[in-house]
């Protein structure tokens, strides 16, 4: 690495063109949305206007989504979705990403690019695919109907009721593990791998057995990649629209929702610029937690 | 008495056979080392005393109990591993009092115990310090007090000083040496270093490809070795081909090309092909035709300055080039020899060992 | 007879979790469960009825009918041709700005790299409504010609894919023995020379991945495009979420199918690419 001094001309040459671009095509209109969400609908004609926006600097906005009961009830649903969804995740992924890198270096790369795969296929079609295997006709429904019918029950207790397994918090729940699981299991792999593993024998030879070396020993100093997940799947669930919009229904609407029907159907611009950099402000502050518990334990993240 | 007995261990992974039929006794408050090359296995064995690896076949006993198939964590053994493994999100104390607390020995009593331990191992004060505020030798200090705490029956150090410099190396070895002598266990030392070996151990396992090719003190194994890879692994040997032409009692008689027929003292059988091993510091270097059955004459090829010795070797007019070591006993010695200069080289029988090919 | 025991119930190494069982059969259950939605997608894709739950037999005829469909089919056609724009221009920009992180230490240099990863970390849904209103206060125009009419969306794709390929490429020169760079200058190569003949030659594994990261991004986005588009730019994704609002059909399985393959396909490639040891690559 060097000076910038030492070469002025390349250094702008390649910082000008990503630069300008981010600034007017990111920043700009991130800061166009924020100025937004101090706004309220124009009064023009005393009539008030449906496309027309007046920023007045009220916080109106944030107060209306902190202090109206419905708004406040969705965002605490958000969040706590969110939050049951990334420890299922973590429940899920950490299993995973341990038996990984355990085994030989072969397998590792086919069972990480096995991980991997899924966060290509397009989040759209992830999400609609799991719509055919909840709905009441679908292989979920099928499959325990067909085993229902198998152990004959449906001779003791009458036909199969099918589940209503979708449009409810548990599909969304469902959803966001599904989609966001390579985000977790890629960081935990990371710092698993990194692990030294005379780590675990030292504790193993100390006397501590199995669990106990894991909660004292692997936990501890896979912390930066625990970390790294829950932000990574923490974030974009809480985010998250296409989600809660095709598996929820009308029953588990989650903020990215709400931001969308002010923007789209309900046009109120201001509230839902307020509501995006309320979600802004979430994220920045879990980016932040992130780098001050890795820079306490002294380990990179 | 033995502390630990190691009967036709056996390990395998996949096909590759890592230990192979080892049978090792290892007496109590024993020094003993396991020396052999890097991949002989002798880490494997190391970790299948610890408990790391389960044996494929063979038993383990440590203290008269079957240890093959015990957990690392119910055994009565402590390792100080390669790479120290000093745990990095804790404290010096909290590392050396771990291995009490996981095992509920009460929080007194352990961090009593831990601190005098620090102590021993000329730590104390250093105890709220974190491993990466140490140095690499004080991190070893802290593997070693953190496994010495437990009072295992055996300590096991895996290549304990291969990232220590040669100044602190040989601390470290008086150190440990110390060391074994106050606490009184048994020490089971991994190295592929011989003079490690050598200067520490009070018997020494040689191991080769998963073999133990011998068990015995230190001058046994340099004085007598029972193996020619024995002979060539630990020190420098000259080694003659030759084949046994006659026995008489304690004597053999071999049939050397360059030598012609000479006897030789040996214990026990010989036959067929063998070889003649000498160590180049038991070879004189004269210039006139000495007064012994084994001797040659060759010509100074090559010539190493060491300081306190010179390494030379010497070309016969047939036969494989010989190393002979000297002493540099006065500061003139290296002036009287120099290299394309005739010489003659002789030993004495006694000195001479006969090995298999 | 204890032999026989300790034959069948062999205790395996304490560290060797890989070869347990029950993490095995775990594993296995959970890979499952990630692939079974998407491959039986795919599979009834072929079926011969419109319950698509029970078997009816082989045919293409859905495969047919969504080639036949002009909506897909031009929602398709505008999502390639963004994300060919894309690639182009995000890579450029994406290894500038890699090289530029790579080689050169400067003032608030963490501050802008946190700047860099903005697009990366922040809810896709917040880029979206600010591409939204970032649009519509300045008034880009929406009736211009194809492909015009696809700027606002390429705009958005490149703002929000070229900070990856600036990731992918800084990490590919990170592994940059500067010693390479510093012979060529000795062996009398100008600045010029040296990264056309050493550093490019090195950077290109990177680009390529960085590259086909971005085409991929930018096919596969439904978020942002669907805050930036109107009725008249239409992107696959777009289209297909349209659909599905309506039911899951077969035609919406066979459109994704192929969908799936496209981008598969590329990120088979970019693999590659990532891992240019294996592949034989320099």
């Amino acid at each position: 690495m060097e000076s910038y001094h030492r070469n002025r001309r390349l250094f702008w040459l390649l910082a000008g063109p990503g630069s300008f671009w981010l600034l007017f095509f990111f920043l700009v209109p991130l800061g166009i949305v924020w100025t937004l969400s101090f706004g309220e609908k124009a009064v023009i004609d005393g009539q008030i206007s449906i496309t027309e926006t007046e920023i007045t600097w009220t916080l109106a906005n944030y107060l209306r989504a902190l202090a109206d009961p419905v708004y406040l009830k969705i965002i605490w649903k958000s969040v706590w979705i969110s939050v049951f969804a990334t420890l299922l995740c973590l429940l899920i992924a950490y299993p995973v990403a341990f038996l990984i890198s355990f085994t030989s270096p072969r397998r590792q790369a086919w069972l990480l690019l096995a991980v991997i795969l899924p966060f290509w296929i397009n989040l759209l079609i992830r999400t609609y695919a799991l719509i055919a295997v909840f709905r009441t006709k679908g292989y979920v429904n099928f499959t325990l109907e067909w085993i229902y019918n198998g152990l004959w029950l449906d001779h003791l207790f009458g036909a199969f009721q099918p589940l209503e397994l979708l449009y409810n918090n548990f599909a969304v729940v469902a959803g966001l593990v599904y989609v966001f699981m390579p985000f977790m299991v890629l960081p935990l792999y990371a710092s698993i791998e990194r692990l030294d593993r005379s780590m675990l024998e030292a504790s193993l030879d100390l006397g501590a057995g199995q669990f106990t070396t894991f909660l004292r020993v692997t936990v501890p100093l896979t912390m930066p990649g625990i970390i790294s997940g829950v932000i990574l799947v923490f974030i974009p669930s809480l985010g998250s629209f296409l989600t809660a919009d095709l598996l929820g229904g009308t029953n588990a609407t989650m903020i990215g929702n709400v931001i969308e029907r002010q923007f789209k159907a309900a046009n109120d611009w201001p509230f839902g610029a307020a509501l995006s950099f309320l979600l802004m402000y979430v994220t920045f502050g879990a980016l932040a937690l992130r780098a001050v518990i890795s820079r306490q334990s002294g380990m990179p993240a | 008495m033995s502390m630990i007995s190691i009967r036709s261990l056996t390990k395998t992974f996949g096909t590759v056979i890592a230990v192979d039929n080892a049978c090792i006794e290892i007496r109590a408050n024993e020094f003993f080392a396991v020396l052999g090359p890097s991949g002989c296995g002798k880490t494997t064995l190391l970790r299948m005393l610890a408990g790391f690896e389960i044996p494929t076949h063979g038993q383990i006993l440590i203290d008269n109990h079957d240890v093959s198939e015990m957990p690392p964590n119910l055994r009565p053994v402590n390792m100080v591993f390669q790479s120290y493994a000093v745990f990095p999100h804790m404290t010096v104390l909290d590392n050396v009092r771990y291995g009490l607390k996981v095992t509920g020995v009460a929080a007194k009593e352990a961090r009593q115990r831990a601190e005098e331990t620090l102590e021993m191992v000329q730590l104390s004060g250093f105890g709220s310090r974190k491993p990466e505020q140490l140095s690499g030798g004080q991190r070893q200090r802290v593997a070693l007090a953190r496994a010495l705490v437990k009072r295992p029956k055996v300590l096991l150090l895996d290549e304990p000083m291969s990232a220590l410099d040669a100044k602190l190396r040989e601390q470290m070895q008086l150190e440990l040496a110390r060391l074994q002598e106050d606490v009184g266990i048994t020490f089971v030392i991994v190295t592929h270093d011989q003079d490690e070996a050598l200067s520490m151990a009070d018997r020494i396992a040689v191991m080769n490809d998963g073999k133990v090719e011998q068990i015995a003190t230190p001058e046994e194994l340099y004085e007598s070795p029972a193996s020619r890879f024995v002979a060539d692994f630990i020190g420098k040997v000259n080694l003659l081909d030759g084949h046994v032409v006659g026995a008489g009692t304690n004597t053999v008689t071999v049939d050397v090309a360059h030598l012609g027929q000479v006897s030789i003292p040996h214990q026990g059988h010989a036959s067929g092909t063998v070889s003649l091993a000498v160590r180049p510091e038991k070879i004189r270097m004269d210039s006139h035709k000495p007064d012994s059955a084994l001797r040659m004459n060759g010509r100074i090829v090559d010539w190493a300055y060491y300081g306190d010795s010179s390494h030379i070797f010497v070309q016969p007019e047939d036969g494989p080039r010989m190393s002979v070591t000297i002493q540099n006993e006065t500061r003139t010695t290296i002036e009287n020899a120099d290299r394309g200069d005739h010489v003659w080289l002789s030993w004495q029988p006694g000195d001479t060992l006969i090995l298999d090919r | 007879m204890r032999l026989m025991i300790r034959r069948f119930w062999k205790r395996s190494d304490p560290l060797d979790y890989a070869n347990r069982l029950w993490m095995k059969l775990f594993i296995g259950t959970v890979f499952i469960l990630l692939y079974a939605p998407v491959i039986l997608m795919m599979i009834f894709s072929f079926n011969d009825s419109r319950r698509n739950i029970v078997w009816r037999g082989f045919t293409t005829k859905y495969y047919e009918k969504a080639w036949n469909n002009d909506g897909l089919i031009d929602a398709f056609v505008n999502s390639l041709t963004i994300a060919a724009f894309n690639t182009v221009l995000a890579t450029l920009f994406g290894a500038m700005i890699g090289l530029l992180l790579w080689r050169f230490r400067f003032p608030f240099k963490s501050a802008y790299d946190g700047f860099m990863a903005l697009p990366i970390v922040i809810p896709e849904i917040c880029m979206g409504v600010a591409m939204l209103a970032f649009f519509s206060r300045i008034g880009w125009p929406s009736d211009l010609p194809w492909p015009l009419n696809l700027s606002s969306i390429m705009i958005a794709h490149i703002a929000f894919s070229f900070p990856f390929v600036a990731i992918v490429v800084r990490a590919r020169m990170a592994g940059f023995n500067r010693e390479l760079e510093e012979a060529a200058r000795d062996l009398g190569a100008s600045q010029w020379q040296t990264f056309r003949d050493v550093i490019f030659p090195y950077m290109r594994p990177g680009l390529i991945a960085g590259a086909l990261l971005a085409f991929t991004l930018s096919l596969d986005d439904f978020v942002v495009t669907f805050f930036t588009s109107g009725p008249e730019t239409v992107t696959f994704p777009v289209k297909v979420y349209s659909m599905v609002r309506f039911s899951v059909t077969p035609e919406v399985n066979a459109a994704s199918t192929v969908l799936v393959l496209i981008t598969l396909v590329a990120a088979t490639f970019m693999l590659r690419f990532q891992r240019p040891q294996e592949a034989g690559g320099p």
